[in-house]
């Protein structure tokens, strides 16, 4: 493993390893997650055929909602104690920083994915007709996520404003995530008559320029 | 080592720093002393590279402060010890140290230049006890954080040490062992550079002093460097 690659795992093994021990993810933004898809079960009147055709919009609603908390405390973490001053100190190429906090956020974010269509397929009674879809499509619409999540975190900290802010700056940004990848899970769970590979092709695209984009500016970000 | 001329820096948009000449050789240790808001941690980020000079020149162990790649490259070589400790609460104190060992470049190996055996030795030198090792960072005392803080700096071998307060929140024994520290390092060939309230205790160590008011350094006694 190159020094760069080695560097971005130091940081995700981190942020996981940290996660792991905390267990913020699992005791507060995973149940978060799931109240948040049975209250649209209530507001819906848990009618079933109602609740599978808006299942995929529902279900990414939640899935951003939950990883703004997600991203909220990956942000944070560089924020005490002096660690945003020591990360400086420590000649870690802000690239590889970048790297490193969007991958642990991505496996977050695909975990909460996980535990969501399991709550799809209970409380809402949906069938995968795609599974293959379902899986590459949530994939990819993860590291959009992660990307976009990573680089408004350090904005949001290096700007100094109120965590509040953050999803004011984040969640216009990931509105064409939100539609992509939830015409691609139409699709998968046979809500929509659409063309789910094509709305994964535009996620991976966005998800591409996403990446680049936050590794390019992340290095300002955490200099400034 | 360190060849401040003119030096401005900003904190936001305020001037923290108004025109200051600074030298320091290698080998030295200096105290630098002034009121609140003097500019003494400002001096310091200045030297450690993570303040940019707005006017005037900074040289730090031979890189132009003035250049972004430059003041990259002096961080890599610099020991800033801040106001806070620098620990994530739900790692380890072993794990803490291994991370920022890691993240200076150094080898996850076992040999002598290894994370392990330097992370070792500093325990050592800071005389943390075993027992905290594995403890979590979250339930050591404001002493014991700022003892790991110290050991994370040691197992970086800098070559300019810059330590704001360093005796703050310790036990007279933590004291002594930052004093052996900075006597062991300027042994070592390296600079220290001390930002201390603490005067009867920090001019032990060093015969200059410097001092700072609104931004400017107005006595810059024995070594001659300051102006």
């Amino acid at each position: 493993m190159g020094p760069f690659l080695r560097d971005a795992w130091l940081v995700a093994e981190r942020d996981l390893r940290i996660e792991a021990r905390s267990r913020v993810v699992l005791h507060q933004v995973v149940p978060f997650s799931v109240l948040v898809l049975v209250l649209f079960g209530f507001a819906l009147d848990a009618d079933h055929r109602t609740l599978r055709t808006f299942a995929p919009g529902l279900f990414w609603v939640a899935v951003l909602l939950s990883a703004l908390l997600a991203v909220q405390r990956s942000a944070a973490l560089d924020r005490a104690d002096g660690t945003d001053t020591a990360l400086r100190m420590s000649g870690l190429s802000p690239v590889a920083l970048f790297l490193g906090r969007a991958t642990a956020v991505f496996v977050q974010v695909v975990a909460l994915q996980v535990v969501l269509v399991g709550g799809l397929l209970v409380l809402y009674d949906v069938a995968v007709e795609d599974p293959l879809l379902l899986v590459v499509a949530g994939l990819v619409a993860g590291v959009a996520v992660a990307a976009a999540g990573t680089l408004y975190g350090a904005l949001a900290s290096g700007l100094g404003v109120r965590e509040t802010l953050l999803p004011i700056l984040l969640l216009p940004v990931l509105a064409p995530v939100l539609i992509g990848a939830t015409r691609a899970f139409d699709d998968a769970l046979g809500a929509a008559a659409v063309d789910g590979w094509s709305w994964t092709g535009l996620l991976a695209v966005a998800a591409l320029v996403l990446t680049v984009v936050g590794a390019s500016a992340h290095g300002a970000l955490v200099e400034d | 080592m360190v060849e401040l001329r003119a030096a401005v820096a900003l904190l936001g948009r305020f001037p923290a720093l108004s025109g200051v000449d600074l030298s320091v050789d290698a080998g030295e240790t200096v105290l630098v002393r002034g009121p609140n808001g003097a500019g003494k941690t400002t001096l310091l980020r200045l030297c450690a590279g993570l303040v940019r000079p707005e006017s005037g020149s900074a040289t730090v162990l031979g890189h132009d402060l003035g250049d972004g790649a430059d003041r990259r490259a002096v961080r890599r070589r610099v020991a800033l010890l801040g106001h806070g400790a620098a620990l994530y609460d739900d790692l380890t104190v072993g794990e803490n140290l291994r991370f920022w060992a890691r993240a200076a470049g150094l080898s996850s190996g076992s040999g002598p230049d290894g994370v392990d055996q330097r992370v070792a030795g500093a325990l050592d030198r800071l005389a943390v006890p075993e027992r905290l090792v594995d403890q979590r960072a979250a339930v050591l005392s404001q002493g014991q954080r700022r003892r790991v803080a110290l050991a994370a700096l040691v197992v970086r071998r800098p070559d300019l040490w810059l330590m704001d307060e360093p005796h703050a929140g310790l036990d007279q024994a933590g004291r002594d062992v930052v004093d052996g520290l900075v006597a062991e390092a300027v042994a070592a060939g390296g600079t220290v550079v001390v930002s201390s309230h603490e005067l009867e205790r920090v001019a032990a160590l060093s015969p200059r002093v410097v001092t700072l008011a609104g931004g400017r350094v107005v006595d810059g006694r024995a070594g001659g460097g300051a102006t």
